[in-house]
């Protein structure tokens, strides 16, 4: 397995490439499980990464659902068939959409074929990844507050001729009937480009 | 025998149980149509009526009304095989059910040119072109928080009254303010330092394009300086420990020094780019800090005054403060982050942080360093964050966090009793006083009706003066000395002073 070259300006090859953003996807969604309070935050525990205090879940269970996710989110990169991740959260009662996250991914396809790596330092790519989660815990500000329980799910918009694996199954976009979007900030590696925004239910009241 | 075909046609008419005649069929009829079922009986005949077969993953009981199912049930194929009780329908997904069932029913011819618009409007109504993509899910039902877990951020933006603490605090701190000063046209902004109060008693307040002065004994308001653009705003405010000049720092990047006694400013100092939020004195050295990130020092007794720079924040730096000592300056930014930097460069040249914390979840402008212990830093983080957090700044540990459930935006130490105290925002808008090293809370002040800004203490160390965005400031007297131990500390002080007399000579 071609491996990510070097910690420094080395270069970024496709599978590393796709490994940064998997790892990206992986926090940045336990960031949002974190700060919207979906899970209890006793259940949550502090890593460094990023140059960030960042918290992680402890529970098994969820751990389990979000490597199978991330794993099979890292295959997808490194064939460059995916083009879009949401979290979409929504009220456990009555299922209606509340809030979704939408990280558009955009696959540089050339750099399948050329195996030559990208020039791009790690360090601004660690810097850019860092701006966009402080972005994920500063939107609590303003997002309103998730009232009822909530539970989660992870939509994955891959190419129409990709084979469905295994435990995967199709679904809907679950877009929320009325809402309000505020798009984030962005970053590349130079291989894959992911933008983030978030969406959520405008409040009923003006 | 034509009038029993007549009485059967009346009967048949008034009999109220027979379908209605040119209703629309029902959906079950039309699919019994199009497989070929035989229809349902012709309208007014004699033949037996069927009962209609409902939905069928419905979950009514199966005896409609109790006369007519008895004997007229008619077996149908397939469909009715009874129903069945689901007792727990979230796991189904019925619009996907109901979308696959009607699906086979829709026409399938279009135009061309339809077809392009249809296609148009897949792509704008879901965002991408469908034919192009497809969206998965992991199956199995979403990812439930486990049972009885109530999210809490909601407990916590709409808290009340905190039930008091049952232990009674072993003075008497008065929960009313002191004096209510009004505060007119104070800018809400999270990011300022609007008040200072200097040694000699004066408290400095900026009040968008002024700078008042209060003198706290003879209660008498001065003001010192008017921007001259309508449009410019003091962004913060600082007095040197001497209580003689006081710098103000502007919405256009300056830095002015004035004189409060003559009333003239003394000097401009312009090096950064952008609004100065914060500053912060260290004997001559005076640290401001920028929306840039960029915090500079300027020696303010000479002419070239921007002496050094220091980069560390990505984000307005909202907290500045020099240690007690002079040997660290501590700043905090929006960007979430604590840095810790020397007085003095490294052998680069460059200042580099001695430490940064990355704990904080949300921007930290409350820093203050306590004034008995070495070394020990408070911080307190925004609305994402919330907690309070004390660190030892030589080893970089977290001494200790709690979490006081609201925005922190200032800390003061108490230089009379070991405690300090937090100004907060939503929900309570209060100042809580917290005991030290116990972390307990002493006790809670209340009264401001929005956020409070900004915290200051007067020279003697009694009151606490807050500012909030309600355009008040109230004045707390939280850290009354108790006369015996008042005498005590002012001979221990004297003593203390004579000594460094003699030590000049």
């Amino acid at each position: 397995m071609a491996k990510q070259l070097g910690r420094d300006q080395q270069g970024i090859t496709l599978r590393g490439s796709a490994e940064i953003v998997a790892e990206f996807f992986s926090y940045g969604i336990n960031s949002i499980l974190y700060q919207r309070g979906i899970y209890p935050p006793e259940t949550f525990t502090r890593v460094q990464k990023y140059g960030l205090t960042l918290l992680v879940t402890t529970d098994p269970e969820l751990k389990n659902y979000l490597n199978n996710v991330v794993e099979q989110m890292k295959e997808w990169l490194y064939k460059c068939t995916v083009q879009r991740l949401v979290v979409v959260i929504s009220s456990i009662e009555n299922s209606e959409v509340l809030e979704r996250w939408q990280f558009d991914i955009e696959c540089d396809k050339a750099a399948k074929d050329d195996s030559a790596p990208r020039e791009k330092s790690q360090k601004a790519i660690q810097d850019e990844i860092r701006s966009v989660i402080r972005q994920i815990t500063a939107t609590v500000t303003f997002l309103p507050l998730l009232e009822t329980a909530c539970a989660f799910d992870l939509l994955i918009y891959t190419d129409k001729d990709l084979a469905v694996p295994e435990k995967w199954e199709e679904s809907g976009p679950q877009f929320i009937a009325n809402s309000e979007e505020v798009r984030l900030r962005s970053f590349t590696t130079t291989i894959h480009k992911v933008n983030s925004s978030v969406a959520y239910k405008k409040d009923s009241f003006p | 025998m034509a009038q029993f075909v007549f009485e059967a046609d009346l009967h048949g008419l008034l009999k109220l149980d027979t379908p209605i005649p040119n209703a629309p069929p029902a959906r079950w009829q039309r699919k019994a149509k199009e497989s070929g079922a035989p229809g349902p009986s012709p309208v007014g005949g004699m033949s037996p009526m069927k009962p209609a077969n409902r939905s069928h993953s419905s979950s009514k009981t199966p005896s409609r009304t109790p006369g007519k199912s008895g004997s007229k049930i008619q077996s149908t194929p397939t469909k009715a095989g009874g129903d069945r009780y689901i007792p727990n329908r979230s796991t189904m997904q019925m619009d996907m059910a109901n979308f696959l069932l009607t699906k086979e029913n829709d026409p399938a011819e279009e135009s061309p040119t339809k077809k392009e618009q249809q296609k148009a409007w897949a792509v704008n109504l879901n965002g991408f072109d469908i034919e192009e993509a497809k969206i998965l899910r992991l199956s199995g039902k979403p990812q439930n928080a486990p049972e009885g877990y109530q999210n809490n951020l909601k407990v916590l933006y709409s808290q009340k009254m905190t039930p008091g603490s049952s232990r009674k605090n072993g003075r008497y701190i008065p929960s009313m303010p002191d004096r209510i000063l009004d505060a007119p046209e104070i800018r809400n902004d999270y990011y300022l330092n609007l008040i200072d109060w200097s040694s000699q008693n004066f408290l400095a307040v900026a009040l968008d394009n002024s700078v008042y002065l209060w003198n706290h004994t003879s209660g008498e308001i001065i003001q010192l300086l008017q921007m001259e653009h309508p449009d410019d705003y003091v962004s913060s405010v600082s007095w040197i420990k001497e209580g003689n000049y006081l710098a103000v720092g502007t919405s256009n990047a300056e830095v002015q020094l004035w004189d409060v006694q003559q009333q003239k400013r003394l000097r401009n100092m312009t090096s950064h780019s952008s609004r100065v939020g914060s500053l912060s004195w260290n004997s001559y050295i005076l640290s401001s800090g920028a929306r840039t990130g960029h915090i500079h020092h300027h020696d303010v007794r000479v002419a070239e005054h921007h002496v050094a720079t220091l980069a560390g924040h990505t984000q307005e730096v909202c907290g500045l403060k020099w240690s007690l000592d002079g040997r660290y300056l501590a700043s905090g930014g929006n960007d979430n982050l604590v840095n810790i930097w020397p007085s003095t460069q490294g052998d680069s040249g460059d200042f580099t942080p001695v430490q940064t914390f990355t704990q904080h979840q949300g921007a930290v402008k409350a820093v203050a360093w306590c004034p008995w212990q070495s070394n020990v830093l408070a911080t307190g983080g925004g609305t994402s964050d919330r907690h309070i957090r004390i660190w030892n700044v030589c080893s970089g540990a977290c001494l200790s966090a709690v979490d006081a459930h609201s925005q922190v935006c200032s800390i003061l130490w108490s230089t009379n009793y070991k405690e300090f105290v937090s100004g907060h925002g939503f929900a309570q808008n209060q100042l809580v006083v917290w005991k030290y090293p116990t972390m307990a809370k002493v006790t809670e002040l209340r009264g401001h009706t929005a956020r409070v800004l900004n915290l200051t203490m007067s020279p003697d160390g009694v009151t606490v003066a807050s500012a909030a965005a309600d355009e008040t400031l109230r004045l707390w007297r939280c850290f009354e000395m108790d006369p015996i131990k008042k005498k005590e500390k002012e001979k221990a002080n004297s003593a203390k002073s004579s000594i460094i007399h003699q030590g000049i000579r």
